[in-house]
């Protein structure tokens, strides 16, 4: 039995390990040359508590479901994941009227530990809040990670029980011949029984070739700005939400820096790539974090982008199985959240009436990167005895060691962003302008390519083009 | 974990860095350099166009020079290379450094700190448009083409007047990249004259004021930029144009890094730290020189300000007692930057002065009493203010104004 | 109308040092050096004196290494250069490699396009691997 994933976003990650708990080979296609580059590498990176969507729907349904099986794969994955909780805002009775209609709803969702702070309270929580502020709806369940590590930690653990990744590999097409899927790829031709279509904003073009139809899908374009002001919220700040979706929010990262955003801003379905910041949309993002949170000080800067979400009509994900092929289509938010949830479903869905058996030596459990920053004295001096390189601080902002770009890149690091989406160098205030070519060195010594061959991130971002003497 | 005890430890080896090593030597105290890179020298290793050392050396030298030139003054010290400090705690004196040697608390009778600054990122500035390939902070360009013997592209257009992006300007131009233009959102430039006319000037490359960048083109390598007119911070609507570039420098300004200390050093608003005229930050055996307290427009006098540092950082940590201080000096109107917070005065100083915007002929005041008059003052321009208390009052609040008396 | 000298201001940066005295010279009609003021020592008036005859400059840029810790050395004029020769004497020294080791103030090329100029290193590059 064989079974192809298409799109190494957080969704087809997950179905993809999923899949290698049972005897079976796995097989999963993106098109980019990185996973989690494309919707899962620019959103808001929140685990939702699941109060915001309508019963019925299927954000409903799997949202709070998977939060709660994110502790258990951020455990056994070794990603980062931080339980710090969600304030929805309230600046008038009639938003906090709102408020107790998404508590209700939330409890009938399965949300646990939903609260309404009265105006004190709720700047208990968060002192930086705007003195506005009368209510709020405290979700102690919401969380934070990089969607993108979950990403990378999830098909690691996936290609180690025998899933196999090909990258840079776009499906051009997909035929069906005696019970045989034939995915014509950019690398040549494959043959599956099952295929999952996971391709984020593009797997409503890819289930129309093989002539299903799906609500189709059109980008949703969110900008945001990211802050070096560490410690200005501790909680994940929303404005209430409204027609337009859950508004802009103040929210800190794993990495602890701040992110505000995200605008939102429906894209024609032929605008798939336009990842562009815009200038009203980074100023009406600056305008409305600072009416969450005037604290925050938009003078910190590190760096603003935009990340596209698939919406479709129905403001809903659409799961269609059709014979031995599941098109997962607008994983929107709460996708994130639910990803999980949704994996366990399909997998079971897709092997149910087949008897396949689980594999018995299945290893949950990724092996954690070194973070020689988070280590104590201790640890620090035995890695460094083992491993030298493991003491020489490469990024400056971030202290991300030598030792850990060389795992990075033994990780599957083939670009700059590969490195930084890794390690988290280049992330920081400087944004790589001291540590970029020391990175560079390491990768042309241990990919032995030379400074021309490496690339930012996608096949023409070339860095330098040719000799001064 | 290995323990060493020194009686001065330098954080950075730069220019202010070695300034403040040969300040201590001159003291007899043993002195530890802790620096980052492979060597010492900081920046000074990739700017090698001419134009360093006029004060200390009296010649013009290239930054490769000025730092060998400056380490043959200096007699033995220790030194880690390759060496990040991950904390400095003030209240036992110690500090704790990781490298390939492994991690150790060192303990120091006094500290001075020779961090430097950092540029202003291109991101940082939240301009629209998307993230390619091809975008480069000008130290970043620099370290390429001067160090690495890579070119960072064909068609370069500039962000930012500031020194560096007018030095890279003329620097990509003898390399045969083609420099399109230097754009800069002020009405006037950021770095200095000289190198607009040497480095622009000469080459017929346009400095584009009041004008820059409003979106950024380009998904995977930069294709091009669209520049406008600004007005008050704002683009002035249809004065969009488009330009082809494969690669953009920014030199969009330069960051006291005091990351290290931030939340133990007392620092300015423009995040240098707030010293005095010994160099002495609000911590009696902490000291700070070049620019990691303000941005300088030469590095002699970075140096000079280390020169200072570590001789008083050397009297400190061999028990002497310092004067103490008599005034605090304050912006006043048309002043944007001052190099020292406060005054001793124990002996004559100089203080570093940039006005907030160009004028004419200026007159500077403390308090009431003239104090110098410039011809004109540039905020690219540092004005050098000898400040004598045999002269001047310098006790109590200090006020340090700049005044137009004559247009330009 | 008075006959008086018919006379040109112009306004120049001095470039000598990073000070950057602000000059004002003083030429006759036919574009000859008459006077220089607001320059702050001798140095900017021989400056202006030049600057309207033939100007020069100190060229900084870097020559190919072989066999050195580092690919390039940098090198400058010893001295500045007519202007009008920069393009033609970065030609030269784009065409010339150096061995290593190279000792700053080491000379790279002899009297650069017979100014009388020679072009210098101006920092030490070690053979590749030690001395």
């Amino acid at each position: 039995m064989k079974v192809a994933v298409i799109g190494a976003g957080i969704v087809g990650s997950l179905i993809a390990r999923e899949f290698t708990k049972y005897e079976i080979d796995v097989e999963v296609f993106e098109k980019l040359p990185d996973v989690g580059w494309g919707i899962t590498k620019a959103n808001s990176g929140i685990l939702h508590a699941g109060y915001d969507d309508e019963p019925g729907t299927l954000r409903a349904k799997y949202c709070a479901k998977g939060n709660e099986m994110y502790d258990r794969l951020s455990k056994d994955l070794n990603f980062e994941l931080k339980r710090i909780g969600s304030l929805v805002l309230a600046f008038s009775e009639e938003e906090l009227n709102i408020l107790k209609e998404l508590e209700k709803r939330g409890k009938d969702n399965g949300v646990k530990g939903l609260k309404i702070l009265n105006r004190i309270e709720s700047l208990e929580v968060e002192p930086n809040l705007s003195r506005e502020v009368i209510s709020a709806l405290y979700a102690p369940s919401a969380g934070i990670i990089a969607p993108w590590e979950a990403a990378q930690a999830a098909i690691e653990n996936a290609v180690e029980n025998g899933a196999m990744l090909h990258l840079s590999t776009e499906i051009k097409n997909i035929s069906n011949e005696n019970n045989q899927y034939v995915l014509d790829t950019s690398n040549g031709e494959f043959q599956f029984d099952m295929v999952i279509n996971a391709a984020g904003l593009w797997a409503d073009d890819l289930a129309e070739k093989t002539g299903v139809k799906v609500s189709p899908l059109h980008p949703r374009r969110g900008e945001y700005i990211l802050l070096d002001q560490p410690g200005v919220v501790r909680t994940v700040i929303f404005p209430t939400p409204s027609e337009a979706g859950k508004g802009i929010l103040v929210l800190p990262t794993v990495h602890d820096t701040v992110l505000l955003g995200p605008t939102s801003q429906d894209l024609p379905p032929t605008q798939k790539e336009s990842t562009k910041t815009t200038f009203d949309g980074l100023s009406k993002i600056v305008k409305s974090a600072q009416k969450l949170v005037p604290a925050v000080n938009i003078s910190k800067t590190i760096r603003t982008f935009a990340g596209l979400r698939p919406e479709n009509d129905i403001k809903d994900f659409v799961l269609k199985r059709e014979g031995n092929m599941m098109h997962v289509v607008a994983t929107r938010s709460p996708g994130l959240s639910s990803a999980p949830a949704i994996a366990k479903d399909i997998v079971n869905d897709m092997l149910g009436d087949l008897e396949i058996k689980k594999r018995s030596d299945f290893n949950p459990h990724r092996a954690p990167l070194v973070k020689v920053i988070e280590m104590s004295d201790k640890e620090r001096e035995n890695i460094i005895a083992k491993n030298p390189s493991y003491g020489r601080v490469i990024c400056r902002c971030n202290h991300v060691t030598e030792g850990e770009v060389v795992d990075a890149i033994r990780h599957g690091a083939r670009t700059l962003d590969g490195i930084k989406f890794r390690t988290t160098a280049m992330f920081g205030r400087c944004q790589g302008s001291f540590c970029t070519v020391k990175i560079m060195k390491i990768m042309k010594r241990e990919l032995g390519k030379n400074y021309e061959e490496i690339r930012k991130n996608l096949p023409n971002s070339q860095i330098v083009d040719g000799d001064v003497r | 974990m290995k323990k060493l005890k020194y009686d001065v430890v330098v954080l950075g080896g730069g220019a202010a860095g070695m300034g403040a090593i040969n300040g201590a030597l001159s003291q007899n105290v043993s002195v530890l350099l802790i620096e980052r890179e492979a060597s010492t020298g900081g920046v000074l290793n990739q700017c090698i166009h001419n134009g360093f050392g006029v004060h200390v050396f009296k010649q013009e030298l290239s930054g490769p020079e000025y730092h060998e030139m400056y380490m043959e003054k200096l007699s033995r010290f220790d030194a880690m290379y390759e060496t990040t400090v991950l904390n400095v705690d003030v209240k036992s004196n110690t500090l704790n450094t990781i490298s390939i040697s492994g991690v150790y608390e060192i303990k120091y009778g006094s500290l001075v700190l020779a961090t430097g600054a950092r540029e202003r990122p291109f991101e940082a500035l939240r301009i629209p448009g998307y993230r390619p390939a091809g975008v480069f902070t000008a130290g970043l360009a620099q370290h390429f083409v001067n160090l690495e013997n890579r070119l960072p592209g064909h068609k370069a257009v500039i962000v930012g007047s500031g020194d560096i992006g007018l030095i890279m300007a003329r620097r990509l131009t003898l390399e045969g990249v083609e420099v399109e233009g230097v754009y800069e959102i002020m009405p006037y430039q950021g770095g200095l004259t000289r190198n607009i006319v040497q480095c622009l000037d000469d080459f017929n490359i346009p400095l584009h004021l009041s004008t820059s960048i409003v979106e950024v083109h380009g998904k995977d390598r930069l294709e091009g930029v669209t520049v406008a007119k600004f007005e008050n911070g704002h683009p002035v609507r249809k004065t969009e144009r488009f330009v082809k570039c494969d690669t953009l420098v920014a030199s969009v300004g330069l960051i006291p890094e005091n990351d290290l200390v931030n939340e133990t050093i007392e620092l300015s608003d423009g995040s240098g730290a707030n010293v005095d005229d010994l160099m002495r930050t609000n911590i009696y055996n902490v000291f700070a020189a070049g620019n990691n307290v303000c941005i300088h427009d030469l590095v002699d006098f970075a140096a000079v300000e280390g020169e200072i540092a570590g001789k008083n950082a050397a009297h400190v940590a061999k028990g002497k007692e310092l004067p103490e201080r008599m005034g605090i000096l304050k912006k006043g109107e048309g002043v944007g930057l001052l190099s020292t917070k406060y005054t001793i005065a124990a002996e004559p100083f100089k203080l570093f002065v940039r006005v907030k915007k160009p004028m004419g002929t200026t007159i500077l005041r403390l308090n009431d009493q003239k104090i110098k008059t410039v011809l004109a003052a540039k905020p690219s321009e540092m004005i050098e203010v000898k400040m004598d208390p045999s002269r001047y009052n310098m006790k109590g609040n200090l006020i340090l104004s700049a005044m137009e008396v004559d247009k330009i | 109308m008075k006959n008086a000298p018919k006379t040109k201001m112009m306004d120049m940066t001095c470039v000598v040092c990073p000070i950057g005295c602000h000059l004002k010279v003083t030429v006759d009609e036919n574009g000859n050096f008459l006077s220089v003021t607001g320059n702050r020592c001798p140095r900017g008036e021989a400056y202006a004196k030049e600057e309207i005859t033939d100007p020069k400059r100190v060229l900084p840029t870097s020559v190919k290494v072989i066999g050195g810790e580092l690919p390039l050395t940098s090198v400058r004029t010893e001295k500045a250069i007519p202007k009008r020769l920069i393009f033609s004497a970065m030609k030269v020294i784009k065409s010339i490699q150096v061995n290593a080791p190279v000792k700053r103030g080491q000379i790279i090329l002899e009297n650069i396009l017979d100014t009388g100029v020679n072009v210098i290193a101006t920092r030490t590059v070690k053979k590749q691997n030690g001395k």
